[in-house]
């Protein structure tokens, strides 16, 4: 119950801060990924289940307020949750690579997918222009926020584990 | 034995896979609904509009603070710059207000003889404030703080300064999404206002940033436009409001089929700065099917 109120106040706090406060501390027109940032890295620490539901609510929030049709996003954010849960059992704590790894891959695949779903199919064909224009910028941008972002999430989580492990205990 | 099966004692617990399974469907019927109906916009809108907006609205107004100040330090040389520049240009602006009034006295003595409204002054304006900008990073979208308890509807026609902003495409009780006429989905009936000769205005990403949004389908077998010419909203439109001024031919150059022309336009609004917005409460006409 308290895992689920923390996620969805960090759910909202990433969405808010995305489309507003980085909107106006952008790069050239681009801001980073917070959601991808949250939807992977809960995706590897807790599994399968908990990345799809997480990118599920992300991409929910997201084509509400931003996209023409319902379920798009939910649907990219649900798949890029699903697939960081695979790589739960090679996840430690005190690795940082492989989380960076994931997060940046997660990221470049969400671009691409939403490169050739919003734009190649509506006949977009200069893919080396919105590459150098807005996936890679996207990817490094999100890359740094990763690195000032992703110790509070793995903190949070870390705490709420030994929490729950020690209320655990209890009952046994 | 199926794994969904609850066993006595043990949690409930539905396996991922089928999950996945079960949202992936969902998501796919939500996509085929709205892509056809707007049936889930209302309520959605209302939840979602009810838990984010609020802080939408206060964070947006710190950022906007801090935004500010940053630009305020960086921009101090420029500013003492532009204000010698500016200062001339007050003075050769002064001589062209005066021969201006003159021509608009005769103007108004013209229209009320042909019993012209004087357009644009006449639309219903209230003001908005954006709240908050499109998440990602392929279209240009925004939030504004006024929905449908203020009257807004769906269609309307958005402003900023002199110039045509965008359109509503999305309204909740007390949030309205635009869609700006730079967003690469956008596209905008307009014509050339010196020869009323129509044209097509589209958003694209590719020349957003240049500042710059293109236009196509121009028949000018004259050679009559020429660049700095003004591009208002055309009378044919169906969603945008007639003489609305979008922006100023910046290059333009004909089509390999020798027939149509197209070319670039800068919009008469500064997209990049834009906070606060005007939204035209009056719907452009619609014929009843």
């Amino acid at each position: 119950m308290k895992r689920n109120i923390i996620s969805a106040i960090l759910i909202l706090f990433c969405f808010v801060l995305q489309c507003t406060v980085f909107r106006w501390l952008d790069f050239g027109g681009i801001v980073p990924n917070l959601l991808i940032i949250l939807t992977a890295s809960f995706g590897f620490m807790r599994g399968e289940t908990t990345g799809l539901l997480i990118g599920f609510v992300c991409g929910l929030l997201t084509d509400i307020f931003f996209a023409d049709i319902i379920g798009f996003y939910a649907l990219v954010y649900m798949y890029i949750g699903f697939v960081n849960g695979k790589f739960n059992r090679q996840f430690y704590p005190e690795d940082i690579k492989m989380p960076m790894c994931l997060i940046i891959g997660s990221d470049f695949v969400y671009g691409f997918v939403c490169y050739v779903f919003l734009f190649l199919l509506r006949g977009r064909l200069n893919i080396g222009y919105y590459m150098m224009h807005v996936i890679i910028p996207e990817v490094v941008y999100t890359l740094i926020v990763t690195i000032f972002l992703y110790p509070i999430i793995l903190k949070i989580n870390y705490r709420l584990e030994s929490k729950e492990k020690r209320s655990a205990k209890k009952f046994v | 034995m199926s794994p969904v099966i609850k066993k006595k004692g043990e949690k409930f617990t539905l396996p991922s896979k089928y999950l996945l399974f079960i949202l992936t469907i969902l998501c796919l019927l939500l996509v085929v609904l709205t892509f056809n109906t707007s049936l889930f916009n209302g309520p959605l809108g209302t939840i979602a509009g009810y838990i984010v907006v609020p802080f939408q609205r206060g964070i947006s107004e710190v950022g906007s603070w801090m935004n500010d100040r940053s630009e305020e330090l960086s921009e101090i040389q420029d500013l003492l710059e532009e204000n010698e520049k500016l200062k001339q240009q007050i003075d050769e602006l002064t001589i062209d207000i005066t021969r201006l009034q003159q021509d608009k006295y005769e103007l108004n003595n013209l229209r009320e003889l042909y019993q012209l409204d004087s357009q644009y002054d006449e639309y219903e304006k209230i003001g908005a404030r954006i709240i908050a900008r499109d998440a990602g990073n392929w279209y240009s979208s925004f939030v504004i703080d006024k929905g449908s308890n203020d009257g807004i509807e769906v269609n309307m026609n958005v402003m900023a300064g002199a110039g045509l902003v965008g359109i509503v495409v999305d309204v909740g009780p007390n949030w309205a999404k635009v869609t700006s006429i730079i967003a690469d989905n956008s596209n905008v009936s307009g014509k050339v206002l010196s020869t009323s000769d129509n044209l097509i205005v589209s958003g694209d990403l590719e020349l957003m940033s240049e500042g710059v949004i293109s236009f196509s389908q121009l028949i000018d077998s004259d050679n009559q436009v020429v660049e700095g010419d003004k591009i208002v909203t055309s009378s044919i439109s169906d969603k945008y409001l007639p003489g609305i001024l979008i922006g100023y031919i910046n290059s333009i150059s004909a089509d390999s089929n020798n027939l149509t022309k197209s070319g670039c336009v800068t919009p008469a609004v500064d997209f990049e700065h834009l906070e606060e917005v005007l939204v035209i409460t009056e719907l452009k006409q619609q014929i009843e099917e």
